[in-house]
């Protein structure tokens, strides 16, 4: 099937539309369906994926407004294909573990809408399109947090909503502007990223343009000191929609960075190193320890998310292959741990509708099950070995090293600091006397929520031991994409900066 | 002195077509009136809609390039994109009438006449590009509009009317005071002649002084009509007051009137060079956006809150005007046709759910709480009026995203990268009022104490255009190409 990416992304759109038939009774096996199919048909993509080839595959071309240079451009790489699997892969999760008790038909309706919209922006090779999704993903989001979150719900969506929105807009200013660089170069207008990747661009215009994406990606991340929103948006989302925007729509700005930052800015990626390293640091660490501080699991694990992703800026600015490799890998743990863990807080959420540990304490004695698979998911947050958050972390930090040594020991306190507020949280969670009446007869995970999180756990391990066949194709791309930049690079600083790594590689 | 000889090839009759077919069809309403009355609203609609769909396809039908009227009507890619703009939200605006509540203003012939007269002003304006007679298609649609703003009949309406007037006839003030400075220093009211003399003139010690004073008396006649900050106050109230076909008319249709006239004035400025013109066009572009941005935030009732909107937008397209380049005059009517139809629907939205007397409010027909929940009893209303905002804010796919795409585009091109990003946050600034009815609609309970959106004026015509809107701004992206196409033909054709 050679347009199964056209499918991917209109399936669920289709089906989203269909939905609005579908008896609210039946809604949720509608949803499950529509998901698993959505899932399976992203393993199919998979399944006929060539591993040993970097490039772009299952490539769409379709001119839109050929006049302007807009065109449906559609393809997937090493990079990109893992982050659609994950992403059809938490939907599913989300939809079936979905508790959502009053409207549930608008929110599989609207989780349908949103996956179109997630995969649209990591399989979209134009600009606009790219832009085009990753506008159109807020209002999905918005309607989730607003409609069925907490009490402050529209102020942490229109939060949500408008930071975004303005950083984004000043990344379509750069868009523009590059592509007016392009037709100034070449005489005809493109937003083809391909094309863009052949312009070598003056170190000033790099400049301008990396700080224009800059702000809209570091937003998305979100960046210190951009990430005021998330906690926000985490506090008062549903469980599914914690869920999916630690999972997938934060992934949309690294994402971004790896796809259109480095590639297209190399110099200026490179002189600007430091600059977002240091602001990563400050994002590792302070948010680090504002987890630590808080009496809300679920913002424990909101901030945890934030430190983390921090890592992956790290790994990503490393402009070597076992770092940017180590990020994209990094991002995929970090998608199905963190999802994992906002499921598993929804789970104790439902039960007690409060989500203070001081209210908790001694839960693994009344929920057994619910302790092991906690535990399991703070062990890969924190990135023991032999779990999937190892891999990514280590090469992240591996990749860094040979820029910083210095900066990657401050960056590595996140493992340190992670453990110690994971930890704090595990223990006054499950260990220690029942304090409270109400916990003792807890009710364990019953099926639903166990179809829900078995796979995440076997995922957890299965690539924490064997990360080979997702690690191998990423690598493939990865070492292409820093061959592309080296050959791009005009600084000196920039030839070393990204040469050095690749000849490390090639010594191993 | 010698007997002047009239040339009748000179008159060229064809080139006004379009302009008498809208003249003769308001005399025809005028005389049908004359012999039967008490006839029925629908008939004069009818009626209104023939004429104009007659004169669109003669302005469609006219040669590019061509002058009449004894070298006074000038038909070029402007006059015909404008002209095609003007009928064509002519069109689309006055079925509105159809509405099931009788409203005072609809009952009365004369207001199809008096539509249909000014949308004759209009389009002179559009097609000429002599001083004079932009002044007389300019008063001729103004005093015909103040009418039919006023034949409302509530008290707002009046006053609506009378601030409108009262603005109207000053900056009609200052339009001949300008036209008259110009006409000072050159000796001539045609702007293709005015521009010859200034570039002769240029050597002249002290002539920047007239010149540029002239310009400036020119900025405000027309700032005054497209409602730029500082000449904006007029705009909130007259659209409170006016009915929302006539301020949803207002927001498109004199507008693109007015852009064009400043298009052929300002744009003769800006190409003889004269950069002052073209730096306080563009801080005036930028005032009117971030400030109206402002205001719209703190508005309470949804029409207020589209007015500014509606300024604020108009600050938005300006800046396009001062590039002076083929992309930038294109976005403008790229981004008016698309404007027309988003606002076209959401006024239509306001309209359909409009009673005859304030039940939400104590002042106001339409505050944000009386769509507090709208999502549980009307849902496809809602849909669609989320639609109408999402566009309005500029998010993809909607249409107004592609219009602000090439305005951006055409900013950035033009090398003012600034501006470019200070429009673009104002972007970001705008999303929030046009958020907060989309909160209201979806996410808010309903108030049961406010009362309830009820369709009272609802009726079929209102629900077709409702929908054609509906289409037209979210299926946009695949007549974008053809359109853009069209009008860059057209400008390029005449130079533009």
């Amino acid at each position: 099937m050679s347009n199964i990416l056209t499918v991917l992304i209109f399936f669920p759109l289709i089906a989203a539309i269909f939905g609005f038939m579908v008896n609210q009774k039946s809604i949720r096996v509608y949803g499950i369906t529509v998901a698993a199919a959505e899932f399976l048909l992203s393993l199919w993509l998979w399944a006929s994926f060539d591993a040993s080839n970097p490039g772009m595959q299952f490539v769409e071309h379709l001119d839109l407004i050929p006049e302007f240079g807009i065109s449906y451009f559609l393809g997937v790489d090493g990079i990109s294909l893992f982050i659609v699997i994950m992403s059809t892969l938490m939907t599913l999760i989300g939809i079936i573990a979905l508790s959502v008790k009053e409207d549930v038909k608008n929110m599989i309706i609207t989780l349908l809408f949103l996956e179109v919209a997630m995969i649209g922006v990591f399989v979209s090779l134009d600009a606009i399109l790219f832009y085009v999704f990753w506008e159109f993903s807020l209002v999905p989001m918005l309607y989730i947090i607003g409609a069925w979150g907490g009490n402050l719900r529209l102020y942490a969506s229109i939060k949500f909503f408008i930071y975004t929105f303005a950083g984004s807009l000043v990344m379509l200013v750069g868009m523009l502007y590059l592509a007016f660089v392009f037709h100034a170069t070449t005489g005809h207008w493109s937003f083809a990223l391909t094309d863009w990747y052949a312009l070598i661009l003056p170190f000033d215009v790099q400049t301008y343009l990396f700080w224009a994406f800059f702000l809209g990606f570091a937003i998305k991340v979100p960046m210190f000191p951009f990430h005021t929103w998330l906690p926000y948006a985490h506090g008062q989302a549903p469980t599914v929609g914690s869920v999916i925007l630690a999972a997938v729509l934060l992934k949309m700005g690294t994402y971004g960075f790896v796809r259109f930052s480095l590639p297209l800015f190399p110099d200026a990626s490179v002189a600007y190193i430091v600059p977002v390293a240091i602001l990563a640091i400050i994002m590792i660490i302070y948010t680090a320890m504002v987890a630590y501080a808080q009496k809300d699991i679920k913002q424990v694990i909101a901030y945890s998310s934030i430190s983390h992703m921090g890592v992956i800026i790290i790994g990503t600015f490393a402009m070597n292959t076992e770092g940017i490799a180590g990020s994209v890998f990094l991002m995929l743990s970090h998608g199905i741990v963190s999802g994992a863990l906002f499921l598993l807080v929804g789970v104790i959420y439902d039960r007690r509708h409060t989500k203070l540990m001081s209210e908790f304490g001694g839960l693994a004695k009344s929920m057994p099950n619910f302790a092991v698979i906690f535990g399991v998911m703070t062990m890969a947050a924190v990135g023991l070995p032999l779990t999937i958050g190892f891999i990514g972390e280590y090469l992240s930090l591996a990749g860094f090293f040979k820029v910083s040594p210095f900066m990657t020991i401050l960056a590595g306190s996140s493992i340190i600091l992670g453990a110690a507020y994971m930890l704090r949280a595990l223990k006054n969670t499950f260990f220690g006397p029942i304090t409270k009446p109400e916990n003792e007869n807890l009710p364990d995970l019953d099926a639903k929520e166990l179809t829900a999180l078995i796979p995440l756990v076997a995922i957890v391990i299965w690539l924490g031991v064997y990360p080979k066949p997702v690690l191998g194709p990423i690598d493939t791309t990865t070492k292409a994409l820093v061959q592309m930049m080296h050959e791009k690079a005009q600084t000196k600083e920039a030839k070393k900066t990204i040469l050095v790594s690749k000849k490390a590689k090639e010594a191993k | 002195m010698a007997p002047i000889s009239i040339d009748f090839t000179t008159l060229n009759l064809g080139t006004l077509s379009p302009m008498l077919i809208t003249l003769l069809g308001a005399l025809v309403i005028l005389c049908i009136d004359l012999f039967k009355s008490n006839l029925d609203k629908t008939l004069y609609v009818t009626l209104t809609i023939l004429t104009l769909f007659i004169a669109l396809g003669a302005t469609l039908s006219l040669d590019i390039n061509q002058r009449g009227l004894f070298n006074t009507i000038l038909i070029d890619g402007v006059s015909i994109l404008g002209q095609v703009l003007i009928l064509a939200g002519s069109m689309l605006f006055i079925p509105l009438a159809l509405t099931k509540r009788k409203f005072h203003d609809f009952s009365y012939p004369e207001f199809f006449a008096l539509f249909l007269f000014m949308v004759f002003g209009f389009q002179f304006m559009a097609a000429s590009d002599n001083l004079i007679l932009i002044f007389v298609g300019l008063e001729t649609a103004s005093l015909s509009l103040y009418t039919l703003i006023a034949m409302h009949n509530t008290k707002l309406a009046h006053e609506a009317a009378i601030k409108y007037f009262t603005m109207g006839a000053m900056a009609a003030g200052f339009f001949a005071m300008g036209a008259a400075a110009i006409y000072g220093v050159t000796g001539s009211v045609e702007l293709a002649t005015v521009a010859k003399i200034f570039q002769s003139k240029f050597s002249e010690p002290e002539i920047m002084v007239p010149i540029i004073g002239g310009a400036l008396l020119m900025v405000v006649a027309i700032g005054f009509k497209i409602s730029l900050i500082p000449f904006h106050m007029w705009t909130p109230d007259t659209y409170e007051g006016a009915s929302a076909p006539m301020a949803g008319y207002m927001s498109i249709v004199p507008k693109v009137a007015m852009m064009v006239v400043a298009m052929r004035l300002f744009g003769m400025y800006i190409e003889l060079d004269i950069t002052i013109i073209k730096y306080t066009i563009i801080v005036l572009a930028i005032i009117t956006t971030t400030l109206a941005n402002m205001m719209a935030l703190v508005q309470k009732d949804v029409k207020r809150m589209l007015a500014y909107s509606s300024i604020s937008h108009a600050g938005f397209v300006l800046v396009a005007l001062a590039l002076d380049t083929t992309k930038g005059y294109s976005s403008i009517f790229m981004y008016y046709g698309l404007f027309m139809f988003t606002n076209l629907g959401a006024f239509t939205m306001l309209w359909v759910s409009r009673h005859k007397y304030n039940i939400h409010h104590d002042r106001f027909h339409h505050p944000y709480e009386k769509f507090a929940g709208m999502i549980k009893r009307a849902p496809i209303s809602a849909v669609i009026m989320a639609i109408f905002m999402l566009s309005l804010a500029g998010v993809p796919p909607f249409s107004l995203f592609w219009g602000k795409l090439y305005v951006l585009s055409a900013v950035v091109d033009s090398g003012y990268y600034t501006v470019a990003i200070i429009l673009a946050l104002n972007s970001a600034i705008a999303v929030y009022y046009y958020l907060k009815l989309i909160i209201y609609m979806f996410l808010k309970p309903e108030d049961l104490a406010q009362g309830k959106v009820t369709y009272a004026n609802r009726a079929f015509s209102l629900e077709v255009v409702i929908g054609l809107a509906a289409l037209a701004t979210a299926a946009s992206i695949f007549y974008v190409e053809p359109l853009m196409q069209y009008i860059t033909r057209l400008l390029s054709a005449s130079g533009f």
